[in-house]
């Protein structure tokens, strides 16, 4: 297929992989932010055509893994009311809450509904005006300008009847607090080609050169990342620390502008609970003051409250690179896509699944 | 003991983990697998049920049928390139085909929804009669039930087959040998993504077109040039990934399958890419994958090929030894991984 196909060159990516061993004299570790890259480095393999001398650490780039089991919980209470329609991405449908999933809600007669854009759920809301519909927000800056859009024309067309649960998440705070841990080993990032789309990478420069590490914004297909991971490790090799651009097919440094405005119009920043991570500063969005009509979590009166995670379940260590999947006791015997303990092993992005689909044995 | 705990006691699905039953357990991934394995065939079970194939062969009278039964509740009823009544006639042939069996006979039996315009029904009633000519099969009996408005999806309907099977190979899974060559009938998951592109509203330079057809002809075609059939597995619900993992399990053997050497069409390709689906996961109405022995594959790719419904038709693995069972595909950088089957479900309600 044009423009995917060019990435997937196995010749190229076999080139570009003897570039990275001779430009490797020793051992780096390096994070992939976004869990759409795990997933296309476990897919096709391409940590195995790397030196075994390069760790790739899967990063906390998954939405739906770190959405905090409070707002799952929030979700699934409203979702379960009659007179709700309960709409999200399809991804969020099969998270485990505390005790149950909008799946199970689904069946038990709750009416939910998977969207390909917010937008639906905002087109729903005018065929729907004795209903109330909900739209379960979640993602990076990458899904937060639709999110915003959607809550923009709701207001424009002065709707009553739609509301937004919102956890979009930021990235570079999370980046920020994965350094600043005193068990960090990261030494460079692939930092997240599609949020840069949207954000540009500015905000990564104060990044790089506070804690030393290169960051280089990088796609999802294979010949990007193994580009991504080459430009790396030529800056570590030689010492440089910078932020450079892999992906300038897509991203401009200063982003999308005109998406960025939306956001700020609509949201603005807050702390937010990372499920498996914990809270971090300046990391989320809420909605605005003026936007504040739109709040599920307030229309609907739900309280977040605080819930313990499964004690088995190291999500966490994983989200944080810490840990492989596979390291985890549970790992594909308790914990399987079909029951699973915790929200890295139920996203196509999470890092759990990715290894479970495609590196079980 | 009162019944009700009798059953709650004996209930070989653990409740705790589903009280209810999802979508997910129709979807033709693991969970539906489960279900089939642990409710109905535990409660059922027999040795023609445990072959476990798309359509059983059971002794009569010195002769051998082939006997199945599907049913059909795709949302919409019309789409590009055919409709619930084609399908249901397509679907429950090429079950029967899967045995190498002649199709001969078929039953057609309508849940009707109060309110489906009268026009529709003739629509289809006429689609399936033309789909039974073309398959060479006769309906020969059916029953009509109409429920309240809001309980159906306008119309579901069931079909069940019997053939005559004229070989004297064994076609099932279980039969499946190392060193077997895989081989499909043509590009994958274009019914699959034929609905969502009608059911999402994705708009492409060119309507997908459902792969609905039958192959039974191919099917025949194959057994008349004398081909060593192992085994033969129509690609519906769950794709060729559910096939192959049903087959390797069967089987106790590993499928190597090359990314590279599987027919997706582009723009299926690309509305995969859209929705984040893998093509392998997708469903089919009209392809099959074959297991035929190594010295038998060019012969048999090439009959495949000779036939219009099959021109596609590639050659895409070989079966290898293996203490577990095991699919593995090679990606296209080369690398190597699982090829594992869909957990849940790929598409709602797609056949």
């Amino acid at each position: 297929m044009k423009y995917l196909d060019e990435y997937r060159d196995g010749e190229l990516a076999q080139k570009i992989a003897r570039e990275v061993h001779r430009a490797t004299t020793r051992p780096w570790n390096i994070m992939e932010v976004c869990g759409g890259q795990t997933h296309a480095i476990v897919k096709f393999g391409i940590d195995e055509l790397l030196p075994k001398t390069i760790t790739l650490i899967h990063g906390p780039g998954c939405p739906v893994c770190v959405t905090p089991l409070e707002i799952i919980d929030q979700a699934l209470d409203i979702a379960a009311r009659p007179g709700v329609i309960f709409t999200s991405f399809g991804d969020m449908l099969r998270v485990p809450g505390s005790a149950t999933d909008l799946l199970s809600v689904k069946a038990q007669g709750g009416d939910v509904r998977i969207v390909y854009s917010p937008l639906d759920a905002v087109k729903l809301a005018e065929q729907n005006p004795a209903r109330e519909v909900v739209f379960f927000g979640v993602g990076f800056e990458t899904t937060a300008p639709a999110t915003a859009m959607a809550v923009y024309q709701a207001a424009h067309k002065q709707l009553k009847n739609f509301s937004l649960l919102v956890s979009h998440v930021l990235v570079p705070p999370a980046m920020e607090a994965l350094l600043s841990s005193p068990n960090c080993r990261i030494q460079g990032f692939l930092a997240a080609g599609h949020v840069c789309t949207v954000m540009g990478f500015e905000e990564y420069f104060p990044v790089a050169a506070k804690y030393r590490v290169p960051i280089v914004v990088t796609g999802f297909e294979p010949l990007d990342i193994l580009q991504g991971v080459l430009m790396v490790v030529q800056q570590l090799e030689s010492g440089r620390a910078g932020v450079e651009n892999q992906y300038a097919r897509a991203v401009r440094r200063e982003g999308n502008q005109p998406a960025q405005k939306l956001i700020r119009e609509v949201f603005r920043v807050i702390p937010r609970k990372w499920r498996g991570v914990g809270e971090i500063p300046q990391s989320g969005l809420g909605l605005s003051e003026a936007y504040t009509a739109f709040d599920a979590g307030k229309k609907f009166g739900v309280a977040e409250h605080h819930v313990e995670e499964p004690a088995e379940c190291i999500s966490g260590l994983v989200l944080q690179g810490l840990k492989k999947p596979h390291e985890c006791s549970a790992f594909g015997t308790k914990c399987t896509p079909e029951h699973p303990l915790g929200a890295t092993m139920v996203s196509s992005e999470g890092a759990c699944a990715a290894y479970y689909r495609y590196r079980r044995h | 003991m009162e019944p009700n705990d009798q059953f709650a006691l004996s209930c070989p699905i653990p409740i705790a983990q589903y009280p209810h039953v999802l979508l997910a357990h129709g979807g033709g991934g693991r969970l539906m697998h489960q279900l089939i394995g642990k409710m109905f065939l535990a409660v059922f079970r027999n040795p023609l049920l445990e072959t476990q194939h798309d359509s059983t062969v059971v002794p009569w009278t010195g002769r051998k049928l082939a006997f199945t039964t599907d049913s059909y509740v795709v949302r919409p009823l019309f789409f590009p390139g055919g409709d619930i009544g084609s399908m249901a006639v397509h679907g429950t042939v090429n079950d029967l085909a899967m045995s190498g069996a002649r199709p001969l006979y078929l039953s057609a039996a309508f849940i009707i929804e109060e309110g489906l315009p009268m026009e529709m029904l003739w629509k289809i009633a006429c689609s399936m009669q033309q789909a039974a000519e073309r398959c060479g099969v006769q309906i020969i009996t059916g029953d009509t039930k109409v429920v309240d408005k809001g309980k159906g999806d306008g119309v579901f309907v069931n079909t069940a087959g019997i053939g005559i099977v004229e070989h004297d190979l064994q076609i099932t899974p279980q039969n499946v040998q190392p060193g077997d060559a895989v081989l499909v009938s043509g590009d994958l998951g274009r019914h699959g993504m034929a609905i969502m592109a009608v059911r999402e509203g994705l708009q492409f330079e060119s309507a997908i077109e459902s792969d609905s057809a039958p192959v039974h002809e191919i099917v025949r075609e194959l057994l008349k040039a004398g081909i060593e059939i192992h085994c033969l597995r129509d690609l519906t619900r769950g794709g060729l990934a559910s096939a192959l993992n049903e087959i390797a399990e069967a089987a106790r053997v590993r499928i190597e399958i090359v990314e590279k050497s599987v027919p997706v069409r582009e723009d299926v390709h690309a509305a995969c890419e859209m929705l984040g689906l893998d093509p392998l996961h997708v469903a089919c109405e009209g392809r099959f994958v074959a297991f035929v022995a190594a010295a038998d594959a060019d012969r048999a790719l090439s009959i495949m090929r000779g036939h219009a419904l099959g021109a596609e038709s590639a050659a895409i693995g070989r079966v290898a030894e293996s203490s577990a069972p095991l699919v593995t595909l090679k990606s296209a950088i080369g690398a190597s991984r699982i090829l594992d089957m869909p957990s849940g479900e790929q598409l709602p309600r797609i056949c």
